[in-house]
């Protein structure tokens, strides 16, 4: 229990890290996702095909596995590019960064098929209806859909971020210190591995229940307007 | 041209001009064939073994058994709220530092990083397989669970017999998603040391120090195998679920001709 004390500020830093690379994923994991669900509902041919295979590709390679392949190929190709056009010297992609890309990559994936799934859920009626009365394209978006958009994709942003939470463990691989990769070397340290462990899992729980908390009260704010089946 | 030739050709462009060095990845078709074996029996481990803990976990949380009910539900909630890597980590790296554990008898089990990668996902899918039987067993129409008991079945019997039967079947497109999920789960076993696909692309980039190769190679399988399992457990849905198909099929009949 002492060496977990002694260590308690890595592991304070481990975690802020490990949130911080959580919520700068989700947040381009949301982006892609609406961009993705925006070429699959409304664009041409090419850009739907581009949409399905992206998401296809992604939800078929586990995300370590991905996570490697994107930060060591992604490296190769970016200094490739450099030499070939001779804009830049060697560059080294910075962990966290590279970190945010390949998670939000990853995720923007999931997150193109809820907001997909969010728009379909949307009654075609309500568009009928705001068409009929003479709005816009842009009207319709802006004043129905967006504001709904939101309540009906919130439960599955909700899976979605506490399962990228769990996934940002595995940037330990690319060399980031985050809170696994601190608590593995002050485990290492003191040769009390179980217990820096045990608190890193603890950690982790203690930030899905607090997501949990936060979720409900979204969650409460966005259905407000919904009717509620009984 | 002859076929040496061609093949010699092929080699040299694979080398020299083509971006990835295929000729490379396919002459060392051993090493991923062997994480090909170590990824399918690792899922296959993590999956029986989950379901075998899984199924009374989920009866005993479906009859509201009092403690246990919640203890199980503890269990869940730590497991799916926590990543995997931790939780193999405690079990490989964690449990060997106790001499109690090194001396025990379950030491050469948890010595063996492939052992520990099996065990953390039989664990890891024990919680997520609990969820959905538990939603398959709430499923059941009352009605069929009562009619049972009105021809005299007693409790055991019904659950073995009627209940089990039309549960488990409703769970398998979730069952479908677990596998998946516990495929792609799976790659962390290249962490512990373990030669499974990503292991083999690991091993193969060292050896030849390629920066991306062999996981190119990797996500090439992973592809393949997740196709795969999609395929048949596809097939077997249909064949399980060919009652409930025909049913929504007329139903899709009816709504189209009104």
């Amino acid at each position: 229990m002492d060496s977990l004390w002694n260590y308690k500020w890595l592991l304070v830093q481990g975690s802020g890290i490990t949130l911080l690379l959580g919520i700068c994923s989700l947040c381009l994991a949301l982006v892609i996702g609406l961009a993705g669900a925006a070429a699959k509902i409304g664009g041409g041919s090419a850009l739907r095909r581009i949409a399905g295979c992206y998401t296809t590709f992604v939800r078929s390679v586990p995300d370590l596995c991905m996570m490697l392949l994107l930060y060591f190929g992604g490296q190769t190709l970016l200094n490739k590019l450099g030499t070939v056009t001779g804009w830049w010297d060697y560059v080294e992609l910075n962990a966290f960064f590279a970190g945010v890309i390949t998670i939000g990559f990853i995720f923007g994936a999931y997150m193109t098929e809820t907001f997909r799934g969010a728009y379909v859920s949307i009654p075609p009626g309500q568009l009928e209806a705001a068409h009929a009365i003479g709005m816009t394209h842009g009207q319709v978006f802006r004043l129905i859909t967006f504001p709904q958009l939101m309540g009906y994709a919130l439960p599955s942003i909700g899976v979605n971020w506490m399962v990228l939470l769990k996934t940002t463990a595995l940037v330990s691989v690319i060399g980031l210190k985050d809170l696994v990769s601190y608590g593995m070397s002050a485990g290492n340290t003191t040769r009390n591995p179980f217990i820096f462990l045990l608190a890193i899992m603890a950690i982790y729980l203690l930030f899905t229940a607090a997501s949990e908390a936060v979720l409900r009260a979204l969650e409460a704010r966005y259905t407000r307007g919904r009717r509620r089946e009984v | 041209m002859s076929p040496p030739e061609l093949l010699a050709l092929i080699a040299e462009f694979s080398e020299k001009q083509s971006p990835i060095d295929f000729v490379l990845i396919l002459s060392h078709w051993d090493i991923f064939l062997t994480g090909i074996k170590n990824t399918i029996l690792l899922v296959l481990f993590g999956l029986v073994f989950g379901a075998i803990v899984a199924l009374p976990m989920a009866i005993a949380r479906w009859r509201r058994i009092a403690i246990l009910s919640e203890a199980i539900a503890g269990f869940v909630y730590v497991i799916r709220g926590s990543p995997m890597l931790v939780q193999a980590y405690i079990l490989y790296f964690g449990l060997a530092q106790f001499e109690a554990v090194r001396e025990s008898v379950v030491w050469p089990v948890l010595k063996s990083p492939w052992f520990c990668a099996a065990i953390a996902f039989a664990i890891n899918s024990a919680a997520y397989q609990v969820e959905i039987y538990r939603g398959g067993l709430n499923a059941v129409p009352r009605g069929e669970i009562e009619a049972a008991a009105a021809i005299g079945m007693s409790r055991t019997m019904a659950l073995r017999r009627i209940i089990l039967p039309s549960a488990l079947r409703r769970c398998l497109p979730m069952m479908a998603n677990e596998s998946i999920f516990l495929l792609h789960g799976s790659a962390i076993a290249s962490m512990l040391t373990v030669i499974d696909v990503l292991g083999a692309a690991r091993r193969f980039n060292a050896q030849y120090y390629l920066a991306y190769e062999g996981f190119l190679a990797a996500t090439v399988i992973y592809m393949v195998l997740v196709f795969g399992i999609t395929r048949i457990l596809g097939f077997v849905e249909r064949k399980t679920l060919k009652h409930l198909a025909l049913r929504s099929a007329t139903n899709r009949i009816q709504t189209q001709l009104i």
